[in-house]
């Protein structure tokens, strides 16, 4: 399902807008990261689609359906989405949780379970969580069991909200892995909202770089983007300017090459150096 | 201290517990329009305070008509309603209302507010309808202030329903106030006491059904 945002405005009862004129076309089965720092609209942006917030003017369409003419509650249970803090119910069992949507759609208690456990293996929770209180759950494990919530109703659409922003660089990490993992799997239409370029880099099939106020500074795939950046908000932005990412190789002893930054901060090593008969192809 | 001896004789003997006029029916009176009052008073003002809480919408008029009605003596409404509806037990059942409407508000907005707004927003943005987060998530959430509005309520009503005799209803006012016109001090004493263990016994099984709820929505 492919979603399209066009000429979006959300301006607030105060006058300040979140977002201008915003265009966006975020094609089927990949994911499209919004990438900006806080201020920016990239919720703002995210929640339009599943019609939290509808925009002053212009539309969000699906497949050529403009949202504001679906119901929202309708709308939002087919469409997964995956906040930031888990966002987990506290007073219900992991099992549960994870059932949510599918027992809002009145699926039986019993098919609602076993779709959960289910849900829990493809996410790599073990099964014997599943009747424990979310708060019983470390932090990662909590946005395990929101991705599987997300995932449970079986969306063509998965919003995340910064999901992975409240957890621990590590365990960070290891959710991306997952969640690409899933992604190879399932191919859902990802729209992926983050403040961390390293995060928008391992994720996006496509990368929103966002100003303020929802202005785009550039579209493009994360190749294009660090190869490429349309302008200096964008360059600062990823941190090319300051040499974060100007690499430099030496050679180490024995062959191969290690790899530093431009202030000289090692990063890690190549084991060979790049063969120029693949660089050519 | 002789007088208070003297209570507990009163109250440890079986004869003063039996009989039309004895403690053991007057405390079933008593019991019994501390329950009335307090379903009346749930049924007005447990839907109100959800729903203040539940939209936000008049929170400002239900702090200031509570803290209002909270300042009426009591004694002084009984007295005035008795005017209009006359010596039975309507008068003291409209001030035990009123005494027991603003915990029960209270505690009602104030349990579905301290639902944190994330939480509600996410059961939005999985798609619960407007009764749905209220029924699935901000009441049983907010199910422990909920229940101690009642449980205020419920000690302000049981101390206060003494005040049924005062025109005419029963309960254990029946005996405090034959006390105070006979000069029976242990009599009084003894009714006093009666309320006091009556209020205490309450409040321990609203304090039992707090902690068990707490345990059973998984917030201990």
């Amino acid at each position: 399902m492919a979603i399209d945002f066009r000429n979006v405005t959300k301006t607030y009862p105060d006058g300040t807008a979140a977002v201008e004129n915003f265009t966006l076309h975020v094609p089927s089965h990949t994911c499209t990261v919004l990438l900006g720092s806080s201020g920016c609209g990239k919720s703002t942006l995210l929640r339009m689609v599943n019609r939290m917030i509808d925009p002053s003017s212009g539309a969000v369409l699906i497949d050529d359906n403009d949202v504001a003419t679906t119901e929202p509650v309708a709308l939002r249970r087919r469409i997964g989405y995956v906040m930031q803090d888990s966002g987990l119910l506290p007073h219900r069992r992991v099992i549960d949780n994870i059932a949510t949507v599918p027992r809002l759609t009145g699926a039986s208690k019993a098919d609602a379970h076993r779709r959960a456990q289910e849900l829990m293996e493809i996410v790599g929770l073990d099964a014997a969580l599943a009747r424990r209180y979310p708060k019983q759950l470390s932090g990662g494990q909590q946005q395990r069991v929101g991705v599987a919530r997300g995932l449970a109703a079986d969306p063509n659409i998965l919003l995340m909200d910064e999901p992975f922003g409240a957890v621990d660089p590590l365990v960070r990490v290891e959710l991306q892995r997952e969640l690409q993992r899933i992604q190879t799997d399932l191919r859902k239409t990802i729209i992926f909202v983050t403040h961390d370029i390293d995060e928008a880099l391992t994720l996006g099939d496509q990368i929103v770089v966002l100003k303020k106020g929802g202005e785009v500074a550039q579209i493009g795939t994360p190749e294009n983007i660090v190869e490429a950046p349309a302008n200096d908000f964008v360059a600062q932005f990823l941190g090319l300017d300051s040499a974060r990412r100007s690499l430099k190789a030496a050679p180490r002893e024995g062959g191969g090459w290690l790899v530093s930054d431009g202030r000289g901060r090692p990063l890690g090593v190549v084991d060979s150096a790049p063969d120029q008969q693949h660089a050519t192809d | 201290m002789n007088h208070l001896i003297d209570a507990f004789d009163v109250l440890l003997d079986p004869e003063s517990w039996s009989g039309p006029g004895g403690f053991g029916v007057r405390m079933l009176e008593h019991l019994w329009y501390t329950a009335l009052a307090l379903i009346i008073s749930a049924a007005i003002a447990l839907p109100v305070g959800l729903m203040v809480g539940h939209t936000g919408r008049g929170r400002a008029l239900a702090v200031i008509s509570t803290g209002l009605v909270r300042a009426l003596p009591t004694l002084g409404l009984i007295t005035l309603a008795a005017l209009f509806v006359g010596i039975g037990l309507t008068a003291p059942m409209i001030a035990f209302v009123v005494l027991a409407v603003p915990s029960i508000l209270a505690g009602a907005y104030a349990g579905v507010e301290s639902v944190s707004p994330a939480t509600t927003d996410v059961a939005k943005a999985q798609g619960m309808s407007g009764w749905q987060v209220l029924l699935r998530v901000e009441i049983p959430l907010g199910l422990p202030l909920i229940i101690g509005g009642l449980r205020n309520a419920t000690l302000q009503v049981v101390a206060t329903a003494t005040l049924a005799a005062y025109v005419g209803a029963g309960g254990l006012g029946r005996q405090l106030f034959l006390g105070l016109r006979t000069q029976d001090y242990p009599l009084m004493l003894a009714a006093s006491i009666a309320v006091i263990l009556l209020a205490i016994v309450l409040d321990a099984c609203f304090e039992f059904s707090q902690r068990l709820l707490r345990r059973l929505l998984g917030l201990v």
